[in-house]
């Protein structure tokens, strides 16, 4: 609905979830979870619904990624609607009882936002990712808070790809946003990503409180990274990796690739160049979890979305 | 005088075999690369590939398999005499019986047939570049390639670590053979492969080669002053007394400082409510190990060590 001056009005964000532990090893999201689970005070905002959680709680107490798979790829609508079996591997029971407590995913009685908090071994920074390059709301969101973090960069990753889009923990709500800030190695704690990642989350929450107090947003522009394609390792026919990340390349997430540039350096001493025709801003370079998904870094290239002003809708 | 002893020259037995052992945590991995790439070597150019023969060894396969630290128990904490003779059983851990069958295949420890030298690589994940850590500070062999590296490296800072256990508490691989040391690079995630890093290490297992090699054929090390560090003390985090977890995580101003200069009132925790801890104490100390995966469920934020100026002899190799 617009009116003259093409505002959306969208639905009041009442129940927002922030969820830690989706993987067990990424430790920002648990021990800020946590924490807001024991005392929720800074998390508090005026006639809003925020629930802390902790979205795997077997794998943080093993301080591992996951159990029997990763959570972060179980929410799809095969396992979402698989019948209460024994033998479900735990992620995809545990997908079952978050669809139910914050979705069913794709309903109305979904939550309306979750957030879930991710640490990566990438260099990348502080970055919101997004799986809609139409929701507006979200949108105006990462607006805000790349504002709000000036001068510290907010980077914003696009993920829409059709082959490469998973089937995330925060996909159950209507409006997911991804938070991933690295670098930080699994298991390890960093003052710095810690308080990168609350800052964020305390904009974020400012933002829902004051759109849903009435504020307008105006019409806005977002400069994101969308996702193109996955680059795995060279490999043996064992499947072994033969060669790493390049020196040149590591650490750069976010800067331009172009044709001839050094992408992978083997094992012994020689480097393999990227071939590709167009620049590409690589992004999750050399993320440890991302080794068994074949992955040594994404591909994206740059885009600029443009987002109606928003206002909460009336009655 | 004891200095002038010191500075005489000191005939030791030739090494006649060295093992590199890679992936003794299976999640720290340029040990895991630089076995497999030594491997490749030796199959395509055969034994002579290096000039002194070398051993390379994959430590804990399975752990290495599954990208983890270890499977039942550290494999690096199994290498006590009594670790290595307790029988083995249906429920042993993984680690004990792989430690057993290590220490058949590169000991037995103790004996005249053990290795003459184990080179233990690993990874950390806090910033202490090269770091070479030594059992016990009175062994002139590994001191010698300490003092090698030293001088060769100049890419990253190379330190040397003296844990100083008594030789009969020995825990760890490097305590099966003659002569043994850890190569301890960082910082580096667990499961991830740095460029960078492999080829500090690559760097400083070639030139560990090397420098046996040269022993071996007779050439004199000059005897000098070693600068070590010493292990103090460990220092747990703030944790919540009844729940046991963290109230704070490594300062900013500590993080990445390892083997900096630790003075009283200089930060080391800052909590979750936004307190400063300080270190509190008089002596002036090193921390090292700061903010090391692993060392969360050992109870270690970071470790606290003294420097040492230690003095080793001239060697050479005994001729027969």
């Amino acid at each position: 609905m617009s009116s003259r001056t093409n505002i959306s009005c969208l639905q009041e964000a009442a129940r927002v979830a922030i969820f830690g532990g989706t993987h067990g090893n990424e430790m920002s999201g648990i021990t800020l979870v946590n924490m807001w689970i024991q005392n929720s005070a800074e998390i508090e905002r005026n006639g809003l619904l925020i629930k802390p959680f902790i979205s795997n709680p077997r794998a943080v107490e093993k301080c591992s990624r996951y159990i029997d798979t990763d959570l972060n790829r179980a929410f799809t609508p095969e396992n979402l609607s698989a019948p209460d079996v024994e033998g479900l591997p735990y992620e995809v029971q545990r997908a079952k009882e978050i669809n139910r407590m914050f979705g069913p995913k794709g309903s109305a009685d979904a939550y309306d936002v979750i957030f879930d908090l991710h640490n990566t071994t990438s260099n990348m920074g502080s970055t919101l990712i997004l799986e809609s390059s139409t929701d507006l709301f979200n949108l105006q969101m990462v607006h805000y808070i790349k504002k709000a973090m000036a001068p510290h960069t907010c980077s914003v990753l696009l993920n829409e790809h059709p082959q490469l889009k998973y089937s995330t923990t925060r996909s159950v709500a209507k409006h997911p946003v991804g938070l991933e800030v690295g670098p930080q190695p699994q298991g390890v704690l960093r003052s710095n990503v810690f308080e990168s990642m609350r800052t964020i989350l305390k904009h974020a929450l400012d933002f829902i409180e004051l759109f849903n107090s009435g504020v307008t947003f105006p019409p806005c522009t977002v400069d994101v990274f969308r996702v193109q394609e996955r680059m795995d390792y060279p490999r043996d026919t064992n499947g072994n990796i033969t060669a790493m990340v390049h020196p040149h390349l590591q650490d750069c997430d976010w800067e331009p690739l172009n044709r001839g540039d050094p992408m992978f350096l083997t094992f012994d001493g020689r480097t393999v160049l990227y071939e590709g025709a167009n620049t590409v801003y690589p992004t999750f370079i050399n993320e440890a979890a991302y080794y068994e998904k074949q992955q040594a870094f994404m591909t994206t290239g740059r885009e600029i979305l443009a987002a109606n002003a928003i206002r909460k809708a009336c009655k | 005088t004891i200095r002038e002893k010191a500075m005489a020259l000191l005939f030791l037995p030739a090494l006649a075999r060295m093992a590199v052992c890679g992936g003794t945590h299976g999640n720290e991995l340029s040990g895991v690369y630089v076995v497999q790439e030594m491997e490749r070597q030796r199959k395509e150019k055969g034994e002579g590939v290096w000039p002194i023969p070398v051993t390379t060894v994959l430590s804990n396969p399975r752990a290495v398999k599954e990208c983890r630290r270890y499977i039942d128990t550290d494999m690096n904490r199994c290498f006590s005499r009594d670790t290595l003779s307790s029988p083995i059983t249906d429920s042993s851990p993984y680690e004990v019986r792989r430690a057993q069958e290590l220490n058949n295949l590169l000991g037995l420890k103790g004996s005249t047939d053990a290795i003459d030298l184990i080179c233990d690589l690993h990874n950390t994940t806090s910033n202490m570049g090269l770091t070479l850590i030594l059992c016990t500070s009175s062994d002139w062999v590994t001191l010698h390639i300490c003092k090698y590296l030293q001088t060769k490296i100049t890419k990253v800072p190379v330190r040397v670590l003296v844990l100083d256990f008594p030789i009969s508490d020995a825990y760890s691989l490097e305590s099966v053979s003659k002569h043994g040391f850890t190569l301890e690079v960082g910082p580096q995630p667990h499961g991830v492969v740095r460029a960078d890093i492999y080829i500090i290490m690559k760097e400083a297992v070639d030139l560990t080669i090397d420098w046996i090699h040269k022993f071996n054929s007779g050439t004199v090390f000059e005897g000098g002053d070693v600068e070590t560090y010493m292990l103090i003390k460990s220092v747990d985090y703030p944790r919540d007394p009844e729940t046991r977890t963290l109230t704070a995580a490594i300062h900013p101003q500590l993080q990445d400082k390892d083997f900096c200069l630790l003075k009283r009132g200089d930060p080391l925790f800052l909590s979750f409510s936004g307190e400063t801890v300080n270190y509190e104490e008089e002596e002036t100390l090193h921390p090292f190990f700061i903010n090391e995966a692993a060392y969360y469920e050992k109870g270690i934020a970071f470790q606290l060590a003294k420097k040492m100026m230690l003095t080793i002899p001239a060697v050479r190799v005994q001729k027969d």
